[in-house]
C-alpha cells in the first residue's frame, strides 16, 4: 500500500500524567553493572544531574517512563488476525484491522488475561470494570483514524516495581521502587515506511491492531541508569509471565521517556519527551544526554520547550522531532462497540458463571509464575550465591536455564557451577559476542566436565584446557578430550615420585633455598613439577611427595 | 402473487404454486418497471437468479430451508454484501465492493432468501427524506397510487410528474422497494427513525428491534450506540418471521446479547383487556397535523373500547431529546467517518502533494455537505475544551431520557402509543425547502428518543389521509420485549385494516401482476 509522503512527523504522544512534585531529590552516583554487554553503560560514571559548579545550585533530574509492551498472543487485540514478527507486509490483516466499514472490535480474552497478570505482577489494583476509548488522529498507518485505548478507566492502576542498583565504590546493592500509575490495553498502529526518493509512504498493517500493554510509570526516576534498570526488570517480569516477549530489537518493548530538570525544592521544570529508544543502552544514553542538555541549556540562560525529541543513536544525542501541528487534540470518546470490560474475583464471581465467559482475577493470581525477584532470592538461598550473581544469571538471556541444566546434571558444588558459568562460560561468550543459545558448549558437556573435576579425575588447570577444547570442537565428550590429550590426573604415584626426584635433582639451588629456611621456595618446585606433568597432578599431592623427599637424605 | 405477504408467498412456494425463479423474475421485471422510483442503487439480478435456481432445486428435493427460502428481499445499501457494491449513496464508497457479508445479510442468505439488490438512502443514512444521496432522491410509490391520484385529480395541477412525494428516510429505498411490491421484505437501518419514518410514509410495517437483539456487524455505522438493522414488510407477521431469522447473539458484535433467542412467532391476541397502553403527553406537539392527531386519538379509543387500560403518561425529558441526539450523533459520526481517508478503500483524489492534502481533498470530494457538516460539529463537541459541556452533558441527558421510558414501563405500561411522524409524506419540492438538519430535527421528533433508550418500536400504518396518503402510528415497548410489542402491533393491524396500495396507474396492468394467482402470462408493459 503506498500513499503520498507524510509531511510531518507524528508525535503520538500518549503522555498524560501530571508531574508530581517530589521535592528534594539527591542523586546517588551509581554504576550499572548487572547488565553485561551493555558496556557503554556499565562501569561508567554517569552524566549525573549533580555536578554543581562553584556557586551554582545543584540540579535534580526527574524521569518518567511510558512503556509499550506488545502482548504475546496468537491473535490481535480486537481481531482474529495472526500476530507474527517479520511476516510479508500486509499478510496479517483482517477486515477489521484494515478498518473496512461495518467491522466491529471483538476483545481478545488472552490479551485481557495478560493485562491482568502483568497488573498483578506489578502489584496493581485491578479494576473490575474498565472502559475503552477512541483516540483520534489521522495517520496513514492508523486505518480507522482512531486508536482504541483505555484513557478513562484502565484495567490496572496504582502498582509499583522494585528494582536494585549498585552504588558507590563498594557496589553496595540498594533497592528502590518506582510507582506504576496504570496499565492500559490498547491497539498498536501499523508501520509507515517513507520513501523520500519517490515521495511515497508505504504502509504495512501487519502490526495494526496488535495488543499492547501500556505501562505508565510515575516520574520517580532520576537518571538513565535507573530507567535502564527498571526497563530491564520489567522486561524480565513480562518474559517470566509470558505476557510479552519484550524484545526491544523486534519492537515488542518500546519506551518513551519524559525528562525534566529542576533545582531541588523548586517546582519541576518543563519536560521533554524522548522517543525512538530501541535498546536499553540507548535508553540510558538518551536520558542522560537529555538531562545534560537541559542543564546546559538552562545554565546558559536558555529555556526548555515542551517538545518531543528523538534519540539519534549515531550521533548519541536527542534532536527535536518535526511536529508541525504542535499539541494534538485527540478528541477522546467512549468506544461504543465494546461494552465495559468486567472482571471478577472470588467474591464477585456470579454463581454458575460460565468460566469461558468470565475472567476471575483470583484464578489468574494463582497461576502467576515465579517472578524475577523471587527467582533471585531463591537462587541466593538455594545455591548460596551472591545476589549480584543472581542478577547476572537472570539478566543474560538463557543463562539461568543453562545454569539450571548444568546443576541438574552435575554432582559438582553449586558454587563451583556458578563460578564456571559466570566466569569461564560467560567470559567465552562475551569474548566472541555470542548469546547463550549460540554457545558451542551445551549444558550437558559443562556438567560432565565439572563432574570430572569433582571426582578429581582432572585438575582445575586441565579442566580449563578441556573447556577450551570443548569450545573449539563442539560435540566431543569431555572424557574423550581428557584421554586424547592425556589430561587425566597422574594416578601413578611412583611415576610422580620419579618426576619429583628429577625436579629436585635438576634444581639444586632451589632445594638449597628450601633447606636454607625459605619454606616458600617449595612452591617453585611444585610449579616445576606441575609443569612437567602438564598440569595433570594435584598440587597438594606434589607438595606432599616433595616434602617427603626433601626431608629424607639423598640416596 | 407479488401483492401477497411474505407468509402467503412462502406457503405458495411450499405448495409449488409458484417457483422461486418465477418469483424472482417477476420481481426483477417490476424493479425495471419501477426504476424511476430510484429505490435501488444496485440490482443484483444475476446473483438473485442464481440464488433462485438453487432455491428451486431445494424445493424440488423437498429440502426447503424455511419460510424465507426463495423469497425476494432487498437490503439497504449501507449493509456490506460480498461481491456487491456497497455505496452508502456516497461518492466516498462508489465502487467499493465489500469482501464480506453483514451478519444480517448472511442470515437471510443462509435461509435461502433471494437478494434482489441494494436500496437507496440518504448519504451514509444521514437524513429523513431519502433525498440526499449521491444517486438522487427516492420517489414514494404512493405518489402514483390510485388512492392519491384520485384525490389529486380533484384539484389537478401538475401533469409532468413534479409533484411526487418523498418516501421519508433514510431507508426510503427499502420502503419504496417493499411498497412497490419489488420484494417481500427489506432491511433498513434505524438510528433515529430511519426505518419507521419511511415505513410511515409508505404505508408499511417498519420495525426497530431492541438494541443488542440484532447484529450490527457489517452495517456501515452512523451512530454505533443507536444503530440497529430495521425490518420493512407489508404485515406484522412478516416482520416477525424476518426478526426470527435475524435475532440473536453474534460473536462479531460484542453489543449483541448472549443467550438463546425465543421464537418470534406471534400469537393472535383476542383479548386486550389486560393491556395497559401509555400515551405520552409530551408527544402531543403543536406541529402535529390534525389528521395524525385524530388518528392517534382514535387508536387510543380503539384500545379503550376493547377493554385495554389507556392512560396518559409523561416522558419529561422528551423536549431535550433532539438536541441531545444531535450532539451524540454528530460526535459518533465524526469518529466513524475518520476511516474514510482514501487509503484502504473507497474514493481517493488525484492530489498527491502530501498525505494531509490527499486526506483533505479525498474527504471533500467524497462526502456531501450534510456529512461534512455533521463531522465538523461532531469534532467540535469532542474537543477537549467542549467535551464536558456537550458530549458528557448529552450522555447524561440520554440517561435521563432512557430512564423516562424505564419509569413509564415500571409503572405498569405495556406499550406506548405515539405518532410516528408529524404528517403524511410531503412532495419533494416542498421537502427541499428546508435543509437536512432542520428536516431531520423535525422528522425524528417521535422516533429518535427510542434509539437513545435502545427500545423496540414499530410503525403500523393506520389509515389514509384525506389526500390518500398513509399515516402510521408507533408502538414502543420495553427493551427486549420485542415479541410482546409485535403481538400488540399485530392485533392493532388487524383492527385497522389498512388498505393495500393500488398501483394501477403506475403499471397499466399491475392489477394482473398483483392479483393474478396463476402467474401464467403476466407481462409488465412500459407505462
Amino acid at each position: 500500500m503506498a500513499v503520498p509522503t507524510l509531511r510531518c512527523g507524528f508525535s503520538g504522544s500518549r503522555w498524560t500524567f501530571a508531574l508530581v512534585d517530589r521535592g528534594c531529590r539527591h542523586r546517588t552516583v551509581a554504576t550499572f553493572n548487572w547488565i553485561r554487554g551493555q558496556s557503554s553503560v556499565a562501569q561508567q560514571p554517569l552524566h549525573t544531574a549533580q555536578k554543581p559548579r562553584k556557586g551554582a545550585q545543584e540540579w535534580a533530574a526527574v524521569v518518567g517512563l511510558e512503556i509499550h509492551a506488545q502482548i504475546s498472543s496468537n491473535s490481535k487485540l480486537f481481531s482474529g488476525a495472526e500476530v507474527r514478527f517479520a511476516a510479508p507486509p500486509n499478510s496479517l490483516v483482517s477486515f477489521f484491522d484494515a478498518s473496512l466499514p461495518g467491522t466491529l472490535p471483538v476483545l481478545n480474552r488472552r490479551c485481557v488475561e495478560a493485562a491482568v497478570m502483568t497488573g498483578l505482577a506489578l502489584n496493581c489494583h485491578i479494576n473490575q470494570k474498565s472502559l475503552f476509548d477512541r483516540k483520534h488522529y489521522f495517520y496513514a498507518d492508523l486505518p480507522a483514524g482512531y486508536q482504541i485505548t483505555q484513557q478513562r478507566l484502565p484495567i490496572a492502576v496504582n502498582g509499583n516495581l522494585a528494582y536494585s542498583i549498585c552504588v558507590g565504590k563498594q557496589q553496595r546493592e540498594i533497592t528502590k521502587t518506582v510507582r506504576v500509575k496504570q496499565i492500559q490495553l490498547e491497539q498498536d498502529s501499523g508501520k509507515s515506511l517513507h520513501d523520500d526518493l519517490r515521495s511515497q509512504t508505504l504502509v504495512d498493517l501487519n502490526r495494526a491492531g496488535v495488543g499492547l500493554l501500556e505501562v505508565v510509570l510515575e516520574p520517580d526516576l532520576s537518571c538513565g541508569e535507573e530507567a535502564a534498570t527498571v526497563v530491564r526488570e520489567l522486561q524480565l517480569i513480562l518474559q517470566a509471565l509470558g505476557t510479552s516477549q519484550a524484545n526491544m530489537a523486534e519492537g515488542q518493548l518500546r519506551v518513551d521517556a519524559n525528562v525534566s530538570v529542576h533545582h531541588p525544592g523548586e517546582p519541576l521544570g518543563v519536560r521533554t519527551e524522548v522517543k525512538n529508544l530501541n535498546s536499553i543502552r540507548f535508553l540510558a544514553k538518551a536520558i542522560d544526554y537529555e538531562i545534560q542538555r537541559q542543564i546546559s541549556e538552562l545554565e546558559n540562560g536558555g529555556e526548555i520547550l515542551n517538545e518531543t525529541r528523538s534519540f539519534d543513536y549515531k550521533l548519541g544525542c536527542t534532536v527535536p522531532m518535526r511536529d508541525k501541528e504542535g499539541k494534538q487534540d485527540y478528541r477522546f470518546m467512549p468506544e461504543p462497540n465494546l461494552p465495559p470490560l468486567l472482571l471478577y474475583d472470588s467474591t464477585s464471581l456470579p454463581a454458575g458463571a460460565d468460566p469461558q465467559q468470565v475472567i476471575d482475577i483470583d484464578r489468574i493470581r494463582e497461576t502467576l509464575p515465579e517472578l524475577p525477584s523471587e527467582t533471585r532470592a531463591r537462587l541466593v538461598q538455594q545455591y548460596g550465591m551472591l545476589p549480584e550473581h543472581s542478577f547476572t544469571l537472570l539478566n543474560e538471556v538463557g543463562l539461568l536455564e543453562f545454569f539450571q541444566n548444568v546443576i541438574k546434571e552435575t554432582r559438582a558444588e553449586p558454587k563451583k557451577v556458578v563460578s564456571w558459568v559466570l566466569n569461564t562460560f560467560l567470559g567465552y561468550l562475551k569474548q566472541q559476542n555470542l548469546a547463550v543459545s549460540e554457545s558451542p558448549v551445551p549444558p550437558s558437556a559443562l556438567a560432565e566436565l565439572l563432574d570430572l573435576l569433582h571426582t578429581r579425575a582432572i585438575s582445575s588447570a586441565a579442566a580449563k584446557q578441556v573447556f577450551e577444547e570443548l569450545w573449539k570442537s563442539p560435540g566431543k565428550p569431555p572424557a574423550q578430550i581428557v584421554s586424547e590429550k592425556q589430561l587425566g590426573l597422574l594416578q601413578d604415584r611412583e611415576a610422580l615420585e620419579e618426576l619429583c626426584r628429577a625436579t629436585l635433582d635438576g634444581h639444586p639451588q632451589v632445594v638449597r633455598d628450601v633447606k636454607g629456611g625459605n619454606p616458600r621456595a617449595i612452591n617453585k618446585l611444585i610449579g616445576l613439577v606441575r609443569k612437567a606433568t602438564q598440569g595433570r597432578a594435584e598440587p597438594a599431592l606434589i607438595k606432599q611427595i616433595l616434602e617427603k623427599q626433601l626431608s629424607s637424605p639423598a640416596p | 402473487m407479488l401483492g401477497r405477504t411474505l407468509r402467503e408467498v412462502s406457503v405458495a412456494l411450499k405448495r409449488g404454486q409458484v417457483t422461486p425463479t418465477e418469483l424472482c423474475q417477476k420481481c426483477l421485471a417490476l424493479i425495471k418497471k419501477t426504476k424511476f422510483l430510484n429505490a435501488y442503487i444496485t440490482v443484483s439480478e444475476e446473483a438473485a437468479l442464481k440464488q433462485a435456481e438453487a432455491s428451486e432445486k431445494r424445493y424440488k428435493k423437498g429440502q426447503s430451508l424455511g419460510d424465507l427460502d426463495g423469497i425476494p428481499v432487498a437490503v439497504k445499501d449501507n449493509f456490506s454484501t460480498t461481491g456487491i457494491e456497497t455505496t452508502c449513496a456516497s461518492n466516498m464508497l462508489k465502487g467499493y465492493v465489500p469482501p464480506y457479508n453483514a451478519t444480517v445479510v448472511q442470515k437471510l442468505l443462509d435461509q435461502g432468501a433471494l437478494l434482489m439488490g441494494k436500496t437507496n438512502l440518504d448519504e451514509f443514512a444521514m437524513g429523513s427524506g431519502s433525498t440526499d444521496g449521491v444517486f438522487g432522491p427516492v420517489k414514494n410509490p404512493w405518489s402514483y397510487s390510485k388512492q392519491y391520484r384520485e384525490k389529486r385529480k380533484q384539484k389537478p395541477r401538475d401533469e409532468n410528474d413534479s409533484d411526487w412525494l418523498i418516501t421519508g428516510g433514510s431507508s426510503g429505498g427499502s420502503a419504496a422497494a417493499v411498497s412497490a411490491f419489488t420484494c417481500f421484505a427489506a432491511l433498513g437501518s434505524d438510528t433515529g427513525g430511519s426505518t419507521r419514518n419511511p415505513a410511515a410514509h409508505c404505508g408499511l410495517i417498519g420495525f426497530k428491534p431492541s438494541y443488542g437483539l440484532v447484529s450490527r456487524h457489517g452495517l456501515i455505522p452512523l451512530v454505533n450506540s443507536m444503530d440497529v438493522p430495521g425490518i420493512l414488510t407489508r404485515c406484522v407477521d412478516d416482520t416477525a418471521i424476518v426478526l426470527g431469522v435475524l435475532a440473536g447473539h453474534d460473536p462479531k458484535d460484542s453489543t449483541t446479547v448472549q443467550g438463546p433467542v425465543n421464537s418470534f412467532l406471534l400469537p393472535s391476541l383476542t383479548d386486550v383487556s389486560k393491556l395497559c397502553i401509555g400515551i405520552p403527553k409530551e408527544y402531543l406537539v403543536p406541529e402535529l397535523s390534525p389528521e395524525v392527531r385524530s388518528l392517534w386519538s382514535k387508536a387510543a379509543d380503539l384500545f379503550d373500547s376493547e377493554g385495554a387500560k389507556v392512560k396518559e403518561v409523561s416522558l419529561p425529558h422528551t423536549c431535550y431529546s433532539i438536541v441531545c441526539y444531535h450532539v451524540l450523533c454528530t460526535s459518533e459520526v465524526a469518529s466513524n467517518m475518520a476511516r474514510f481517508d482514501g487509503l484502504e478503500y473507497g474514493h481517493r483524489c488525484d492530489i498527491d502533494i502530501s498525505t494531509e492534502a490527499m486526506y483533505a481533498t479525498t474527504r471533500r470530494e467524497g462526502f456531501n455537505d450534510v456529512v461534512r457538516g455533521r463531522i465538523l460539529s461532531g469534532n467540535f463537541f469532542l474537543l477537549k475544551e467542549n467535551y464536558e459541556d456537550y458530549f458528557i452533558k448529552a450522555q447524561k441527558v440520554r440517561r435521563l431520557i432512557a430512564n423516562d421510558f424505564v419509569n413509564v414501563f415500571n409503572s405498569g405500561v405495556d406499550v406506548l402509543l405515539t405518532p410516528t411522524t408529524l404528517r403524511e409524506a410531503v412532495p419533494y419540492l416542498e421537502f427541499i425547502q428546508e435543509d437536512n438538519r432542520t428536516r431531520s430535527a423535525q422528522d425524528d421528533i417521535f422516533t429518535q428518543a427510542v434509539n437513545m433508550a435502545g427500545l423496540p418500536a414499530v410503525n403500523i400504518p393506520v389509515a389514509l389521509s384525506r389526500q390518500g396518503l398513509p399515516i402510521g402510528l408507533q408502538f414502543i415497548g420495553p427493551a427486549f420485549c420485542d415479541q410482546q410489542l409485535l403481538t400488540v402491533a399485530k392485533w392493532f393491524e388487524q383492527q385497522v385494516q389498512f388498505p393495500v396500495i393500488q398501483l394501477e396507474e403506475l403499471m397499466d396492468d399491475c392489477s394482473s401482476v398483483l392479483a393474478n394467482e396463476k402467474l401464467a402470462s403476466v407481462s409488465l408493459k412500459q407505462q
